[in-house]
């Protein structure tokens, strides 16, 4: 049996981990994506964030500054992206790829001397007890404090979404710009605190790449991180708690088909490599199929300029 | 009337590039008065009311509400003195329930239970019932319209702007905003109402102010003048009615036998067993009330929906089961009711939309090529003769003014000389002035030999221009009879069961 040599507790637990930076990505896009803006530059925020964190966490040696400085590089690519697309009204789509590339080749240059240097570790959160409990401690509850504040942070923009009247104005401006407009909304100013917010998002998902779950910086190491984060807004239906079990099953994925890959499955290596991403999108295809585009809850106004026009 | 004076607007002008939108305008408005604002389209009244609601700076000029000076800088602050709006086109979000999409237009919402409590006590006790959990995209255009008008009440509102109210709205829609209006009015809240459907405004207001390219022109009592001088006043020239020639009826055109068939819409109406002729040189004019298959017949007529071969003829000639492009290349050509997105696309510009229904029988593409400049010059020729007011051709549909674009595109099916044109609203939401020109130029195609088809449920145009006359009901199409010597009284009865549905409206009220 192949899967004898697999620790279920073990998966569970290497699943949170792969999961994260994902999800981090995935839920800063879904507000991005729910104000009406369509930010392609995840990749290439994520990957700023995990060479910003990484050199601002090598430098004084604490990885809690340096996730502070991978939030605030990820926002300095988004506010560019801003600045771009809400300021000076170029496309959408093409400033985001552009932005992509800039991140990638900005970070190549930054992170030079980086390279095969260990950063400082994370500690992983004392639970006490908990961590003690048969199967679950080990699943769930030994984990650094990422891993939880980011499960928090999809129940607080689902909050946020719902029940705020800021996340109702949000969602507003996103469904429909002018009519926002015209009872006075500032689209323009919801829409840069929401690109902002998903900048910081994406650069926190690269630093855990670079500082936690790989552990050090090579050049492009998000390899399409950015883009599965994207296809999950968009399949997940732009719903928090739905994108957060997309980037679950993704990691899950990823992670039993490394393990199947060491205890050497004979399956080409190149299905396996491949079968998070085919497994991901089926299964959120299934899920959103089928449906009204009311229920599909897609931002009517997403990647459509605002002018406004008075 | 010696009411409390409510809004006293001063000298107020407003210039954008190229236009004077508003020039040293005044008027004002008491308490509890029904104010209309009439004017044709482009005459500057959406952006003076943008001023009174805060969405637009003027340049000059001073507002007092009651007596304090107000100078709104933005929404809120004008939703704070108590003037609320409600749009032409909705300010609603499909995504949202009702609820929420009222939530947005207040200042400081109740929590959500409160407000739906308060949305349904409001909502029905003038007579607009509304379920508060229900999603704004799922409502027809008439409930929409009462999100937006409790959305307004909810806030108590001194003043209430609307503009082009009725646009969207069937006749019992239309009846139920008028009972709201009134009432609200003899409550004491003011109303100011664009419009330039003028019975409407004689029905409704106590006053009107009339504006002509961005100046006021007068105020008057509507209803002590007659629509036709108020039209005047609107356009600032005599208006002439269409002529209408005497001509012989020539052959049978257009023959459609016993056609059933079902709409493609699940709300729509499906046609039931649809027989008429249309004769050379005659405009047949139909009737109804709006969704009783008005859509289906042109799109039945245009090509978009099959019909059975030998069911539709054109002179003889078998035509139900070619499309569009193989009809409008023997000469059926079709304008339809919705301009922007079925009419003309919104994102093209004015050439290419020309391009998109006159490219075959225009000869403006040869070999797969276009050939831009004659397309462009056709456009041209369009913009000049039924008078669209754009910069250019390059102007993109969607920046048009409704009326324009209305005239663009009826003009567009004109201009291709066809042997049936059929047109659904021709002049809906159309200023006096341009309605009078299409339909001068339907009664000029008709004198030319052409079969016209004229669909619409404004009465009054139809006794203007239509020689024969059926109505459709429910799908049915009543006997073509001739126009001459026929009353309203009798094109009700042709209406049929109309009469009968408004009871039953009523009663489900």
């Amino acid at each position: 049996m192949i899967f004898g040599s697999i620790n279920p507790a073990v998966l569970m637990a290497a699943l949170m981990v792969a999961a994260t930076p994902i999800l981090l990505a995935a839920i800063g896009e879904l507000v991005v994506e729910k104000s009406g803006v369509l930010n392609l530059g995840v990749e290439g925020m994520m990957i700023m964030g995990a060479c910003m964190g990484f050199i601002i966490a090598v430098n004084p040696g604490s990885p809690l500054i340096g996730f502070a400085g991978a939030a605030a590089g990820g926002m300095v690519l988004a506010a560019l992206f801003a600045l771009l697309t809400q300021a000076l009204m170029t496309n959408q789509v093409a400033s985001g790829l552009a932005l992509t590339l800039f991140g990638l080749g900005l970070t190549a240059l930054l992170g030079q001397q980086y390279v095969g240097i260990t950063p400082p570790r994370t500690p992983r959160l004392d639970l006490g007890p908990l961590s003690e409990i048969p199967f679950l401690g080990r699943a769930f509850f030994r984990h650094d404090i990422v891993v939880y504040l980011t499960v928090a942070l999809v129940g607080a923009v689902w909050w946020f979404l719902k029940f705020t009247r800021a996340g109702m104005i949000m969602r507003a401006v996103g469904e429909n710009h002018e009519a926002a407009h015209a009872l006075g909304y500032h689209v323009k100013r919801v829409r840069l605190f929401a690109i902002l917010f998903g900048g910081a998002c994406a650069g926190l998902g690269g630093a855990y790449l670079s500082l936690i779950r790989v552990a050090g910086w090579t050049e492009g190491m998000t390899v399409g991180a950015g883009w599965i984060a994207l296809a999950l807004v968009v399949f997940a239906s732009w719903r928090p708690w739905r994108a957060m079990a997309g980037a679950y099953l993704f990691g899950g994925v990823v992670v039993l088909q490394l393990n199947l890959q060491a205890a050497g499955v004979r399956i080409p290596v190149e299905y396996l490599s491949m079968s998070p991403y085919l497994i991901t999108i089926l299964v959120l295809v299934l899920i959103s199929s089928g449906r009204a585009r009311a229920s599909l809850n897609a931002p009517g106004s997403l990647n459509k300029p605002f002018h406004a026009s008075s | 009337m010696t009411r409390t004076t409510l809004l006293k607007v001063e000298g107020l002008s407003k210039s954008y590039p190229g236009v004077r939108a508003n020039d040293d305008v005044s008027f004002r408005i008491a308490e509890g008065q029904i104010h209309a604002l009439l004017g044709e389209n482009g005459a500057g009244k959406s952006t003076l009311v943008k001023m009174i609601y805060g969405l637009v700076r003027p340049d000059a000029g001073r507002m007092e509400l009651r007596g304090q000076s107000f100078a709104p800088g933005q929404p809120s602050e004008a939703r704070k003195s108590g003037v609320a709006m409600v749009f032409q086109h909705f300010s609603l979000f499909d995504a949202l329930d009702v609820a929420e999409n009222v939530a947005l237009g207040m200042e400081n919402p109740p929590p959500p239970r409160d407000l739906a409590r308060r949305i349904r006590t409001v909502s029905e006790e003038y007579g607009l019932p509304l379920d508060p959990s229900r999603l704004v995209g799922e409502l027809s255009a008439g409930e929409r319209q009462r999100v937006e008008i409790v959305r307004c009440l909810l806030q108590d509102p001194k003043l209430l702007i609307m503009d082009e109210p009725t646009s969207v709205l069937t006749p019992q829609e239309v009846d139920i905003l008028f009972r709201t209006l009134r009432k609200l009015a003899a409550e004491g809240t003011a109303i100011l109402y664009i419009s330039h459907k003028l019975e409407e405004i004689r029905a409704l207001c106590d006053e009107a102010t009339i504006l002509r390219d961005g100046k006021k022109i007068a105020t008057c009592d509507p209803r002590e003048r007659t629509a036709r001088e108020m039209a005047e006043l609107m356009v600032g020239e005599l208006l002439t009615p269409p002529e209408r020639p005497a001509r012989p009826r020539g052959d049978v055109v257009l023959a459609v036998e016993k056609l059933s068939l079902k709409s493609a819409n699940p709300f729509g109406t499906s046609l039931k067993e649809i027989s008429f002729q249309l004769h050379a040189g005659e405009v047949l004019g139909i009737a109804g009330v709006a969704g009783n298959g008005q859509d289906e017949l042109l799109l039945m007529l245009s090509g978009e929906l099959r019909a059975p071969r030998n069911q539709v003829r054109l002179r003889g000639q078998p035509v139900g089961h070619l499309g569009p492009t193989g009809r409008r290349g023997l000469g059926v050509v079709a304008a339809p009711e919705e301009r922007l997105g079925h009419a003309a696309a919104p994102d093209m510009s004015l050439t290419e939309n020309a391009l998109l229904s006159a490219a075959r029988r225009k000869g403006l593409e040869q070999g797969g090529f276009i050939d831009w400049a004659r397309t462009e010059a056709f456009a041209r020729q369009i913009i000049a003769r039924f008078d669209v007011r754009t910069p250019g051709p390059h102007v993109l549909a969607r920046a048009l003014s409704g009326g324009n674009l209305q005239k663009f595109v009826i003009g567009r099916e004109i201009e291709l000389d066809p042997d049936v044109i059929v047109v659904n609203q021709p002049t809906w939401g159309v200023d006096a002035s341009a309605a009078a020109t299409i339909r001068q130029a339907l009664l000029d195609l008709a004198g030319k030999g052409a079969g016209v088809l004229v669909i619409s449920q404004d009465l009054d145009e139809l006794l203007e221009v239509a020689d024969s006359f059926a109505a459709l009901n429910e799908g049915r199409l009543t006997r073509v009879r001739s126009a001459r010597g026929l009353t309203v009284e009798e094109i009700g009865l042709m209406m049929g069961g109309s009469g009968d549905m408004q009871v039953a409206h009523e009663a489900a009220e």
